[in-house]
């Protein structure tokens, strides 16, 4: 007969305590070992769902699976096709950044970026002409995520883009992300000019048939493996891609330089992705959301498969709980700003790109990148503090992916919507900052978090979601 | 020889880590040479070198295991050493400090890892706390469980979720608890000896235990269950699995369950199973008719042929300064003849210990023959006002849920039965006060002097009103509790209270200065 109570009455106690710190000291009075909880209430509003999910007994193995799937995922780049023939994107609808949202509620920079669409599919002759044809209801607006697509900042893709597509062979899934129109004046940060357009025209026309020819020769590339060497290269893999970029170029080139194409256009093709410090982004985004999209359909579990936001909303969906939303107004980033920007040209927190710190790495591999604070502001303590404040609420450890600083410790992986809102923790995002007003473009770059309704509603509905009565 | 080659894709290390990799491969039972690394271009040169053929189109991703052995055994051993050696690459990083201390966990699941635990303890407000108790189950071990205001629902699951693990639920409202002999909550210092103690009641199990101790008896473990836990609603859940493991457990001679008042069905279920367990179990549990928790005690005792000792008690002194009668002279007679002829004067019973509150209601029902007004009655008529007064024998119990709401068990802060004792000292009806104070790990830490302040104060205002208030204590302590159970005694009997370990002799003697005989009769 094995020992009951596995074994408790026959060993030394070694104790675990939350609460009144007296009975922890009267432990230590009696020289036993004590860990004693940084007990804090949990969010408002949350005890009764807390307490609901916590009993029910499949939420452990349900994250536990929701943990192997997202680390089992792989993240192969298989092509670059025009969205209409990749995603089955039709005239007349574009796709954008965070949960659903209209014309009216967009915020500017998600409005200059439809512009921009408008402006370079044809649609619309003028900017004012494209805003009375949006605000007319003329154009279909969905959330990339509804088709398993990501997109950074405003993250707008029509029909003619092309995009990255990747591919995990495990779950058999695949994903789609835009081609990255480098820094400056973009139309994922809001800006429609005349040179962001033709930048736009180019990149159809000549960039997208060139990586089209290099990765269908070159054959499948393993983002993943390339995501787990640039964290032990400095790089978080959301905010800074340096050597992630550098290693898909290197991938990349024989196979571009000898591609079907004037000498001049593959020049510029490659000086444009070499340039680039964000080249890699595109595909990182995609890999993430592969990880991500392993996990959703468990039900029981309390893993966050989708964090975006829109400009107005920031939004997340769970695992347990299929395709609902559960939004809240987005934060403002705080951190450093280009030239003479500054807190009032900030947009708030808009793009898909938080999937990075959905699947663990981004703000939640912050350790890895020290360097990063130069550029979303604070100090290296902070970026150490942010990764490992991160594993309280996270379900697992990434397997591939590890931080050197921390030991090669597995980044923290799969967040636990009940571990937020029991200890108020709110994700660590580091994120790009869009300007405020259409047309902008970026203004800087920092370190935000999403709204707690996010989190209170979802364990709400998590706990409405468990089998039997009451 | 056997050579053994092959590819891991997904899998990444550093170069670093795979060079003592590889030493350890190499170190295997019956292996010969060994090397673990990237495919690098470099890398695919060494293996190829030592005469390993390497496939054609491998990615510098991929990691690359080349194993030479004896046999085919001496290659399983390379392996075996791999797995290990990779794994303890992964748990070297789990929980790894880095720059700086990391930050302390924030859940109790986190603190139970991070600090391997075998045992939790959650104390954390009641409407949280079995979030937390869920999460110690989750990991695997048993929780004790402080925080009272616990759903009752909620303790049922939890504790069907423990079962199901085979880890215990301790509570809720389980204030005390000795595991191997380390007292959690409000617990005694007691010697480890054969008894093994279920408790479904803090303080009774704390007199009980102090009993023991006066009896030279020790203990192996007490495993508190939660007051509810032998009521119909939760059904000795708890107790069935407290039982088993003392049952089970070597040091455990025989066993002893305390409980207050339980549901007559779980009581008899719980006996029909004791009976299966091939160890004596002895039942003190509470309730009209059945015997207090000392002669509960006694008998078990008696049961195991130990001499039952006379019960520590400390007589009460006679104070000079407040006497107005000379020291030979009983000094309850003045009072006894002038007051209690005018007025009737009433037991005022001010407890922290709930099942000590029970107790003595129980006790004093029998002696009295009329039932105690309360705030925690034995039958719903007794139940006192909001403002806890009452022309009537009153026992109060400042433990319970409503009284410490917002506020520190009053075994921490005695503030408000200080203020109740000092307004029962200026009450004519009060004709006689029975406290009760309990000593030990997590009580206050010297609460005697404060307490034999307030007596002083409250007799020398009724001295002062020309009334004589006897006061009697029931001090619930071991010999080795930090306190001190002597100079705790010796400090209250010289503030004018009649001092005893037995909290039912205690009772019969307040209830003998009020003047009431075994027939329930007033003097």
């Amino acid at each position: 007969m094995s020992t009951p109570l596995r074994g408790l009455l026959q060993a030394d106690p070694v104790v675990a305590t939350a609460g009144a710190s007296m009975f922890a000291d009267a432990l230590r009075d009696q020289a036993v070992e004590v860990t004693e909880t940084d007990w804090q209430p949990p969010l408002d509003g949350s005890a009764p769902h807390l307490a609901r999910v916590a009993g029910d007994p499949r939420r452990r193995e349900a994250n536990e699976l929701a943990w192997q799937r997202m680390t089992a995922a792989g993240a192969d780049f298989v092509d670059v096709r025009p969205a209409s023939e990749a995603l089955g994107l039709e005239r007349g609808t574009f796709l954008h950044a965070g949960p659903p949202i209209e014309w009216e509620r967009a915020s500017g920079p998600l409005r200059g970026a439809l512009i921009g669409a408008m402006l370079f599919e044809g649609m619309a002759d003028t900017a004012e002409a494209a805003e009375a044809a949006l605000a007319g209801g003329d154009v279909e607006l969905e959330p990339c995520h509804h088709r398993d697509a990501v997109g950074p900042m405003a993250g707008v893709v029509s029909p003619s883009m092309w995009v990255y597509e990747l591919r995990d062979e495990v779950h058999d899934h695949t994903s789609w992300c835009s081609l990255n129109e480098g820094l400056g004046k973009v139309l994922r940060y809001g800006a429609y000019g005349p040179e962001v357009i033709d930048r736009l025209h180019w990149m159809n026309s000549v960039l997208g048939p060139l990586l089209q020819q290099a990765i269908r020769a070159a054959g499948p590339i393993d983002v993943k493996s390339i995501i787990s060497q640039m964290l032990q290269m400095g790089d978080e893999g959301h905010n800074r891609n340096r050597a992630g970029s550098l290693m898909l170029l290197r991938e990349l080139l024989p196979t571009l330089i000898t591609a079907d194409g004037s000498s001049s256009d593959i020049a510029e093709a490659v000086r444009f992705s070499g340039a680039n410090e964000h080249f890699f982004l595109n595909l990182g985004m995609p890999a993430c959301k592969l990880s991500t999209l392993a996990a959703e359909g468990i039900p029981g579990s309390t893993v966050v498969t989708t964090m975006a936001r829109n400009g107005t909303d920031f939004g997340i969906r769970t695992a347990g709980t299929g395709d609902q939303w559960f939004t809240g107004p987005a934060n403002t980033p705080e951190g450093l700003f280009l030239g003479s920007y500054g807190p009032d040209d900030a947009n708030p927190d808009i793009g898909d790109s938080a999937i990075t710190e959905t699947a663990g790495i981004g703000g939640f591999a912050m350790a890895a990148a020290p360097a990063i604070v130069k550029f979303v502001g604070g100090d290296v303590p902070l970026a150490l503090r942010a990764t490992r404040t991160m594993y309280e609420i996270t379900v697992g450890e990434h397997t591939a992916y590890q931080v050197p600083i921390l030991e090669f410790r597995g980044t923290p992986t799969g967040i636990d919507v009940s571990a937020v809102a029991r200890t108020g923790i709110l994700p660590q995002i580091n994120t790009g900052m869009a300007g405020r007003v259409a047309g902008t473009g970026q203004v800087g770059a920092g370190l935000v978090t999403p709204p707690a309704a996010c989190f209170t509603q979802a364990i709400a509905a998590l706990a409405a979601a468990v089998p039997g009565d009451g | 020889m056997t050579d053994h080659l092959e590819l891991r894709s997904g899998a990444y290390y550093d170069s670093v880590s795979l060079m003592q990799v590889s030493r350890q491969v190499a170190g295997g039972n019956g292996v010969s040479a060994a090397q673990v690394a990237m495919a690098t271009e470099l890398n695919l040169e060494v293996i190829g070198a030592m005469g390993f053929t390497v496939p054609q189109g491998v990615q510098p991703n991929e990691l690359v295991v080349a194993i030479r052995a004896d046999d085919a055994d001496g290659v399983a051993a390379g392996l075996a050493a791999l797995d290990a050696a990779l794994a303890g690459l992964r748990s070297a990083g789990s929980g790894a400090g880095g720059f700086g201390a990391a930050p302390p966990p924030r859940t109790l699941g986190r603190a139970v890892r991070a600090g391997d635990a075998t045992l939790a303890l959650v104390s954390v407000p009641g409407q949280h706390a079995t979030v937390e108790a869920f999460d110690a189950i989750a990991q695997g071990v048993s929780v004790m469980v402080f925080s009272d205001n616990v759903p009752v629902e909620d303790e049922v699951r939890l504790k069907d979720a423990a079962a199901a693990q085979d880890v215990l639920v301790m509570g809720p409202d389980c204030g005390t608890a000795v595991v191997g002999g380390v007292a959690l909550g409000f617990a005694n210092v007691v010697e480890r000896g054969p008894v093994g103690i279920v408790a479904a009641s803090g303080t009774g199990a704390q007199q009980v235990m102090a009993l023991l101790d006066a009896a030279g008896l020790g203990v192996s473990h007490c495993l508190g269950v939660g007051g509810r836990d032998l009521s119909s609603a939760v059904g000795g859940r708890s107790t069935r699995q407290a039982l088993a493991a003392l049952a089970a457990d070597e040091a455990t001679e025989s066993i002893l369950v305390v409980s207050k008042p339980p549901a007559a069905e779980v009581l008899a279920d719980l006996e029909g199973y004791a009976a299966g367990l091939g160890k004596p179990v002895h039942w003190a549990t509470l309730g009209a008719g059945r015997p207090d928790l000392t002669a509960a005690v006694e008998s078990f005792l008696g049961a195991l042929g130990r001499e039952v000792p006379p019960w520590p008690h400390w007589d009460a002194l006679p104070i000079s300064a407040t006497l107005k009668d000379p020291p030979d002279q009983d000094p309850h007679d003045a009072s006894e003849s002038d007051g209690s002829r005018r007025e009737p004067r009433f037991l005022r019973g001010l407890f922290c210990g709930g099942t000590l509150a029970d107790e003595a209601m129980l006790v004093a029902a029998q002696e009295l023959g009329v039932g105690l007004r309360s705030n925690i009655p034995l039958s719903p008529d007794l139940a006192l006002d909001a403002d806890l007064r009452a022309q009537a024998h009153l026992v109060i119990d400042f433990g319970d849920d409503e009284l410490t709401r917002g506020r520190a068990h009053p075994m921490i802060d005695p503030t408000l039965r200080l203020e109740r004792i000092a307004a029962e000292g200026a009450d004519p009806g009060c004709g006689v006060l029975l406290l009760d104070l309990v000593l030990g790990h997590g009580a206050h830490p010297d609460p005697a002097p404060e307490l034999a302040e307030a007596i002083r104060g409250a007799r020398a205002v009724a001295t002062a009103a020309g009334r004589d208030l006897p006061v009697v204590v029931s001090l619930t302590g071991t010999r080795g509790d930090p306190q001190g159970l002597d100079t705790s005694g010796a400090q209250l009997s010289a503030a004018g209270a009649a001092v005893h370990l037995s909290n039912a002799e205690a009772t019969r003697h307040a209830l003998a200065l009020l003047g009431v005989d075994r027939d329930g009769a007033t003097r």
